[in-house]
Formats: C-alpha cells, sequence, structure tokens
C-alpha cells in the first residue's frame, strides 16, 4: 500500500512555495459546464454573462455544440445595464423561453460570471424564487463560475457545492460512501463494482447521472474526493455532517490502492480481503504502466497551473514512472487535501502557486524540461519553441482515474513524446 | 438579455486583438478578468499559430476588485512594453472590466510610455467582434498614417490590400490570389495589412495610388477615412466568384488604365459549371447566410454561375444590412438580418432548401435537419484553416467554392437511383449521399407528426394540423428526400388554401402540379 511511510518522509511538504501574481493564463470555471452538462444529464446551465461568456463556452466546446447542448448564455446588454429592464424581469423572461423550448430538463444552474457578479445580480435570490414558479418541474439553483472567483475545474467544485444543501438527509445509523466528483461513467462504474466486491455500501456518487438521483448525506456519510479541486464541496459535505476520508488521489496504481484503502478502512473491510479484491486491478495497472515507463523514466516535466490535478499527477508520475518533476505549478494549492500527495513528491521539486506567466515561461525556457504541461495558449507556442508539450486540458477530459485507467494516464505523457520522436518531418 | 445558444460574433475585444495578432509588433494590453485568456486558444488551437497572440491581460480577480485594479493594469503596461518593446500599442477593456471604469486611456497616457498608445473603446455591450477589428485598424491607420505621403511616383500604379486579419476565413490564401491579381496587371502592392504588417508599414499606407478594400468588415471604416484624408480612391469590388473576379479586374483596370486582359484567366468554374454533369444542379433550392460580404458574393456565384435557385438569404452583421437587402431585392427574398441562431434555423427549417451554404452555426442546423451544407464564412472551426492552398478569391477561388459547394449534394445517377428504386437496403435516401459518412437514421418528420413529443421543435407551419391519410403520406416517401420537405409544405399550403381537411394523393398530385415550375 502507498502511504507516505512507505516512501519516506522525504517529500514537499515542507518545502516552500513560490507565490507569484501576474497574467494568469487559465480558464474560468464556466469551463466545467463543457463536462458538467454531459455528466448530469437531465441538468441544464444557464450562463448569466456577456457575449465573452458564450464565446468562450462555444469555443472551449468545439465539436460539441454540434448536438444540441445543455447549456446557453443569458446575454446581459446594453439596457440592462442602463436600468432600462429589470434584470430580474429579463431572467424570468429568458428561464421560461428556455424551458419551454427544453421541456425535460429537470435542473437548471443560473451560472454566475464576471460580468454578472461585478453589477452584483443576485442569482441565488432568482434562483429562489424561479424555483417557487416553476416548483414541480424544474429546480434551479445558483453557482459562480465567473474567472474573478474561480479557475477552470473549481467550477465543479462551485456547482458540486450549490448541490449540497438540497441533498436529502441520510438519518440512518448504517455508515453509506459518497464518490464526490464527476468522474466518467466508465470509470464510476469500475468503482462502484470493486466497492461492492468489497462488500462496501450503499455506494453513491455525487454529481449523480439524474438530477432526481442526487445522493442523500448525514452524518454517517464517509466521503471520498476523487478530484484534488473540491474544497468547497467537501466543506459543505462536513458542514452537513459528512466526514472526508483522506487519501491520496485514484491516480495510478498506488494512489488507486491509496484511496480505496481509505475506504476499505473505513468500512472495516478485513486487510486480507482488500488486497484479494484489488490485487488483479492492482496488477493490472503496473503490467499497463510498465509500457510506458521505458519512454517517461528520468524525464524531467514542467508543469504550468490549470486544474489542480498537477500535484497528484506529479507524485504519481514520479513514484510510479520515474519522472523527475522539475516545477509544478498549481492555480490553487488546498493544502489539508494534498497533504499525502506532496509528501510523496520529490524533495526537489519547485512548488509554486499562482502564475505570472512569462516569468514562469522563462523558468521552463531556462529548465527546459523534457516535457511541459500548459494550457492550449501555450502548447503550440511552446511545441515552436521546440519544447515538448502534453495539453493540460486532456487530462480533464479522459477517462484516467482508476486501476484501469492508469496506463491510459501514462500514455497521455508518453504520447508526445513518442510523437516527437516518430516524426520525420 | 438575450437567449444565445450560439454567438455569430465574439465580444469586440476579440476583434481588436485579430488586429493585433494579425501584426508585427503591435502589442495589446488588455484589461481583463482571470479566464480571458481563453481567447488565445483561438489563434493556437483554430489557427494553429505557433507564437503567442501579443497580449498582455491584467486578469483580475475578485480579491483585486476590493483594492487598486487600476495599478494593476498601469503594471501590466508598463511590464509589457518593457518585455516586448512594440512600435505601438493598443490599450483597452474586456466586458467586465468595461463596467469597473478604470480608464485604460486615462491611465496609460499618464505613464507616457515611449511608443504610440492607441486607446480603444469597444462598448462590449452594444458592439461586437467585427466591428472591434474596424475599430481597432481604424484607429491604428488613424494614428498612424496621419502624415501625407511624400509625393507618389507614378512608373507604376501601387495599392494596398486592406483587411486581412489574424482568424480571417480564408484570408491567408485570398491574399496570395489577390497578388497574383494585381501582378498580373502589373499593380504594384505597397502594403498588406493588417495581416503581416508592422507599424511602419502603416505609416506608409498614404504611399499608394489606391487601397483595395478586401474584407468591407474589418478595412471599410479605414479606407473611407484614408480616401478622405489621403484622397486615395478605394476599389470596393470583393472579388468572390468568377463573375466578380472579372469585375474586380474591371475596375482595376479603369482606375489605373491597365488593359484587363492580363489578368483574364478563364477558371475551371465555367466549364464545370455549363459541363452536362452539372445540369441537375439547376434550380436546387440554396439557403445563404454569413456575413454580409461573404453570403452577398455567394449569392451571385449560386444563382449566375451554378445555376442554383437562391430562397433565402441573410447576414448576422447588422453594419452591413443595408447592402445585403439590396442584393436579397436582387434575388426576390426576404432578407434574414440576425444574429439569432434560433432565428436561422426557423428560416431554414420554413424554406427546407436543398442545400445550405452558411458559418459553422449552419452546419448544425443543416445536420440536425439533415439537410446538405458548405461553410461559406466565418464563425468557422479548426477545418476551415486547412493546410492547402484554398483561396475564395479570385479564379482559384471560384474553383474551390465549385468543389466545396457541390461536394455535400448526392451526385446526380443516385439521385436518380434513389427516385426509382426505394427499398435498396444499402442506398436509401435515410442513408444520404453515398460519398459521405452515414448520417445517424433519425426518424422521418413524418413519423415525428404522429408522435409530437420526440419532436423538440414543432413544424412551425400551422396547417401542420391538417390530417395525412396514410396513402399520401406514404406516396410521400416516395418523393427524394431533399425535395421532400417542400413537396410537404407546399400540399399542406394547397390544402389550406382550398380547406382540404384530409390529405389524399390526389391532394398531393394536384398541388404538386399547381406549383410546377
Amino acid at each position: 500500500m502507498a502511504t507516505a511511510q512507505h516512501f519516506g518522509r522525504t517529500g514537499c511538504d515542507a518545502t516552500p512555495v513560490l507565490r507569484e501574481r501576474g497574467q494568469r493564463e487559465v480558464f474560468c470555471g464556466l469551463t466545467g459546464i463543457i463536462w458538467l452538462h454531459r455528466k448530469i444529464q437531465d441538468a441544464f446551465f444557464l450562463v448569466v454573462g456577456s457575449r465573452t461568456c458564450a464565446h468562450l463556452l462555444q469555443s472551449a466546446a468545439g465539436v460539441m455544440v454540434f448536438a444540441e447542448p445543455r447549456f446557453a448564455t443569458a446575454i446581459i446588454e446594453e439596457r440592462d445595464l442602463a436600468g432600462m429592464a429589470d434584470c430580474n424581469d429579463e431572467l424570468d423572461r429568458i428561464v421560461d423561453q428556455m424551458l419551454l423550448r427544453r421541456p425535460d430538463i429537470k435542473l437548471l444552474f443560473l451560472v454566475g460570471s464576471c460580468p454578472s457578479e461585478v453589477i452584483k445580480l443576485d442569482l441565488s435570490r432568482a434562483a429562489a424564487r424561479l424555483s417557487v414558479k416553476h416548483g414541480g418541474t424544474t429546480r434551479i439553483l445558483n453557482y459562480s463560475g465567473s474567472g474573478i472567483e474561480t479557475t477552470f475545474t473549481e467550477g465543479e467544485d462551485a456547482c458540486l457545492a450549490a448541490l449540497v444543501p438540497g441533498l436529502a438527509a441520510d438519518a440512518s445509523a448504517k455508515p453509506s460512501l459518497m464518490i464526490v466528483g464527476a468522474l466518467p461513467d466508465v470509470v464510476e462504474d469500475q468503482f462502484l463494482r470493486l466497492f461492492d466486491a468489497l462488500g462496501i455500501g450503499p455506494v453513491h456518487t455525487l454529481p449523480a447521472r439524474r438530477a432526481g438521483a442526487m445522493p442523500p448525506v448525514g452524518p454517517n456519510t464517509r466521503f471520498l474526493l476523487a478530484q484534488p479541486f473540491l474544497g468547497e464541496t467537501a466543506r459543505a459535505l462536513e458542514d452537513r455532517g459528512a466526514t472526508r476520508l483522506d487519501a491520496l488521489f485514484p491516480f495510478g496504481a498506488e494512489g488507486t490502492t491509496d484511496w480505496l484503502h481509505a475506504a476499505a478502512q473505513a468500512f472495516g473491510v478485513d486487510a486480507m480481503q482488500f488486497r484479494r479484491t484489488i490485487a488483479p486491478g492492482r496488477e493490472r495497472a503496473k503490467r499497463a504502466l510498465a509500457h510506458a515507463r521505458p519512454l517517461l523514466e528520468g524525464r524531467r516535466i514542467s508543469f504550468l497551473p490549470d486544474s489542480q490535478l498537477e500535484i497528484p499527477l506529479a507524485r504519481f508520475l514520479a513514484i510510479e514512472l520515474g519522472m523527475v518533476p522539475v516545477e509544478v505549478g498549481t492555480p490553487y494549492l488546498h493544502r489539508r487535501h494534498l497533504a499525502r500527495e506532496l509528501a510523496l513528491l520529490p524533495a526537489a521539486t519547485r512548488l509554486s502557486e499562482g502564475q505570472d506567466v512569462d516569468r514562469q515561461l522563462d523558468r521552463v525556457r531556462a529548465d527546459r524540461p523534457d516535457l511541459t504541461v500548459c494550457g492550449l495558449g501555450l502548447a503550440n507556442p511552446l511545441e515552436a519553441e521546440g519544447l515538448t508539450t502534453k495539453w493540460a486540458i486532456e487530462l480533464v477530459f479522459s477517462p484516467v482515474h482508476g486501476f484501469d485507467q492508469a496506463g491510459d494516464l501514462a500514455d497521455l505523457f508518453a504520447r508526445p513524446l513518442r510523437r516527437r520522436d516518430l516524426l520525420r518531418v | 438579455m438575450q437567449l444565445t445558444v450560439w454567438t455569430y460574433e465574439g465580444p469586440p475585444h476579440v476583434g481588436a486583438m485579430r488586429i493585433a495578432t494579425a501584426m508585427e509588433d503591435v502589442h495589446y494590453v488588455l484589461h481583463a478578468p482571470q479566464g480571458d485568456t481563453y481567447a488565445d486558444l483561438l489563434f493556437t488551437m483554430i489557427e494553429r499559430r505557433g507564437k503567442r497572440p501579443p497580449v498582455t491581460y491584467t486578469t483580475f480577480q475578485a480579491r483585486d476588485l476590493g483594492k487598486d485594479t487600476a495599478a494593476l493594469f498601469q503594471t501590466a503596461a508598463r511590464d509589457a512594453y518593457a518585455r516586448f518593446t512594440p512600435g505601438a500599442m493598443l490599450v483597452g477593456a474586456s466586458c467586465t472590466a468595461e463596467l469597473i471604469q478604470d480608464d485604460p486611456a486615462g491611465l496609460v497616457a499618464a505613464m507616457d510610455l515611449p511608443c504610440p498608445v492607441v486607446a480603444l473603446e469597444l462598448p462590449s455591450y452594444q458592439r461586437k467582434e467585427n466591428w472591434g477589428a474596424a475599430e481597432t485598424f481604424y484607429q491604428l491607420v488613424r494614428t498612424l498614417a496621419a502624415s501625407p505621403a511624400p509625393n507618389r511616383s507614378n512608373a507604376r500604379p501601387t495599392a494596398n490590400i486592406l483587411g486581412p486579419t489574424a482568424l480571417g476565413f480564408r484570408h491567408r490564401d485570398d491574399v496570395i490570389e489577390v497578388r497574383r491579381i494585381l501582378n498580373a496587371l502589373g499593380i504594384a502592392v505597397n502594403v498588406v495589412a493588417p495581416l503581416g504588417a508592422t507599424t511602419a508599414d502603416i505609416a506608409r499606407l498614404p504611399a499608394a495610388d489606391f487601397n483595395i478594400c478586401l474584407y468591407p468588415e474589418i478595412a471599410d471604416t479605414a479606407c473611407r477615412w484614408l480616401a478622405r484624408e489621403h484622397g486615395q480612391p478605394v476599389v470596393t469590388t470583393v472579388p468572390i466568384g468568377h463573375g466578380a473576379t472579372r469585375d474586380f479586374i474591371a475596375e482595376l483596370a479603369a482606375l489605373t488604365g491597365i488593359d484587363p486582359a492580363g489578368a483574364c484567366d478563364p477558371g475551371h468554374l465555367p466549364w464545370w459549371s455549363r459541363s452536362v454533369d452539372s445540369t441537375y444542379l439547376t434550380g436546387k433550392r440554396v439557403f445563404i447566410f454569413g456575413d454580409a460580404t461573404h453570403a452577398i458574393a455567394a449569392a451571385r456565384v449560386a444563382r449566375d454561375e451554378l445555376g442554383f435557385e437562391v430562397v433565402g438569404l441573410g447576414c448576422y452583421n447588422r453594419e452591413f444590412a443595408r447592402d445585403l437587402r439590396a442584393a436579397a431585392a436582387l434575388y426576390g427574398v426576404t432578407p434574414l438580418i440576425t444574429d439569432d441562431y434560433l432565428v436561422v434555423e426557423e428560416a431554414i427549417q420554413a424554406l427546407q432548401p436543398e442545400l445550405v451554404l452558411g458559418t459553422q452555426m449552419e452546419r448544425h442546423i443543416a445536420k440536425r435537419l439533415r439537410i446538405p451544407c458548405a461553410v461559406i464564412s466565418a464563425p468557422v472551426h479548426v477545418q476551415d484553416f486547412p493546410a492547402r492552398y484554398s483561396p475564395q478569391m479570385g479564379f482559384e477561388g471560384a474553383n474551390v467554392l465549385f468543389d466545396t459547394w457541390v461536394h455535400p449534394l448526392v451526385m446526380g445517377l443516385e439521385e436518380h437511383l434513389l427516385t426509382m428504386f426505394r427499398d435498396d437496403f444499402e442506398f436509401s435516401d435515410m442513408a444520404g449521399a453515398s460519398h459521405l459518412a452515414p448520417l445517424p437514421v433519425a426518424p422521418e418528420p413524418a413519423l415525428q407528426a404522429v408522435s409530437p413529443e420526440v419532436a423538440p421543435h414543432p413544424a412551425p407551419d400551422a396547417s401542420a394540423a391538417r390530417v395525412w391519410s396514410a396513402d399520401a403520406e406514404r406516396e410521400l416517401l416516395k418523393i427524394p428526400f431533399f425535395v421532400r420537405g417542400k413537396a410537404r409544405r407546399n400540399t399542406e399550403r394547397f390544402a389550406a388554401e382550398r380547406d382540404v381537411a384530409t390529405i389524399t394523393i390526389d391532394t398531393l398530385y394536384d398541388a404538386k402540379a399547381h406549383y410546377a415550375r
């Protein structure tokens, strides 16, 4: 089992973190809608914002919008700002229009943006008002995905946190397990099968695939975060009496083992049974990782801040594939949730939180890592400078958690290196 | 507020970015919240540029709002100048920064930067991307090209090519094609701008004899100013299509007194279009939507050069509504001027064309309605920034248009066979054109009418309530799919006019005879 003790206390937990302020080359939380609207199948995301917000969503969604998407933007116009139109009346009209077009929608999120927040449009009151109006058919909630408050994956955190107060109270005396974080269906099913085999149950997921199937929560709820960016959601669940199980994030064989083990311990699963149950998956993961190892071992890697997945992924690449993290940047460092991860990072790793993109790029150019994990705004320009990159968004848009995706996860990092060696142009 | 599923244009600061990115030594300092850097992806991914756009964002966050965001802006501008030492700097605000009113213009004036600075006023809640680009280009030209040209030498006529930008639909290749024409005529190119131009090039604009306004959406304002200020005539014909290219050459010839014969190239389009293989294209009903320039040009090519019938024509940029209305009058159609995707969708659904020529968004609509479609205008996605040479302008552009527009249609023989034999298990009209990937089988409109709950968008036609007899419904299915929608609509209209309650096979054929063309 991978625990900090196994790898010694030589990690990064005491390393000073470089904190920088300046231009941040990151997405805002609205982008979370791109995957959340696919995960919760009867939910609709209505952004209240500007043309910029609508433009971001359609640029980011790319081809996905070929299908009728379950998101749209209520664009604030001049007359809304000038007070010629009452923003609340306008919003009511838009919501009516939207629900008429999509009568199948059971859960509507009013998503705050920078403009709606700067003009202090009270979307939580609007949501409450509209919930009454459309009561019985559609629940209406609100969260902020604005750039001024959220970075990329924090949009999911804000969305899930908004769901928590509405979850049914679980008063049962029997403990239950909640997996928190929107995972690809295939990964979710794998985890549910594993917990079932371990005899842990009932197991719920937040979010559920349908608005009507959201999990109950109560003092006997134990929850496992599947993603490192869920600080607000964790706090909201703890406010409802639930207990977080501390674990590594389920990336790679070791991370997944530790994550499952945290649940097994909390539910009193026998150590022998635990090992026996997870052995096949763990073995498969290790075999799959062995394929990528020759290409990745000893290679130096830098992460630019993007999703908060950087630290767990750097840990995975360092301890399971022998990569050497040079700089690991994260938009926000949640020390408590990442304590065990930090302890496993090589002590020489440079940690940074926040960004001044020009200065950070200067460091990347000076470090010349073998692989740079960065956003799509930087990937092609760095490639043109001769630096090999792995674009970071793919890590959020691919099944990467759990034993059976460990090989795929490693391959995401190996592929750009393999391609670089393959091309003769 | 406006409910927006799709937006045809980005906000105006994206237009300003397109100008800055197109140019070589201009830097743009944009006061914007964290997250607005998504716009970099448009250039690095859709256009696949190997350089970061020359844009510094202040990326303020909520915690900055209580403090001095103005100081944040000044620091960003100072650092950007020190790092990039541009020939000129643009400063401006995005939609959110516009709300907090830090006044980038005043702030940067107080800093006294050692380069020309253009402060942009782009009203984000009124205007959009093309307007932002046009305004930015105009302001840059005004600032940098204020002094008159020394004296123009008359040895060889010279022209500026104005309008091509970053993220422009086929701008890269259009410029090559237009240069080729100018070269054939012996006209020298003074400056191409903004694409590839430096600030020094902009200062040299007045040295040309005249300007070619290649993309009016971007360059019209600047061309008008140059005409007024420096007396440069403007060539306004946009050479998209065979006929328009000939007109363009004629306009150049008239302006310079050069014999146009040297630049005239037969191209392939006229012969391809006259060859008997193209006869079946006659009267194909086409719906056209895009920016005004491309839509108007496409309508002419569609009717005069391919023999289609233009059944709908529209644009999303209100700035050129007047030109579009005039063009629509030529084709006897109602102009559609809207930036509301849902309104465009409704129009296409009502008109039931056999081909849609539009933007990326019309591809979505056409896909849903299962109508063949080709892209003629921005907004476009990455596949419309191709590696190969593919202009829209000039004679080669006309060749490209011919291939692109005919490709989505079912070919002639296949069209006949689909009509004659309806039960082939492989080649059915449900599968679409056999040279394209098969479409997923969607319920026919006929079936949707029977079960309205599965049809997300009920037909807007009020006569939908009219009952089709089972026989007539089956007969309707024997009509080739690409005209079936129109046949259904005509029959229902025919029945409504005559107050026929139940549509029978006879009603169907009566209507066919009535509307026979």
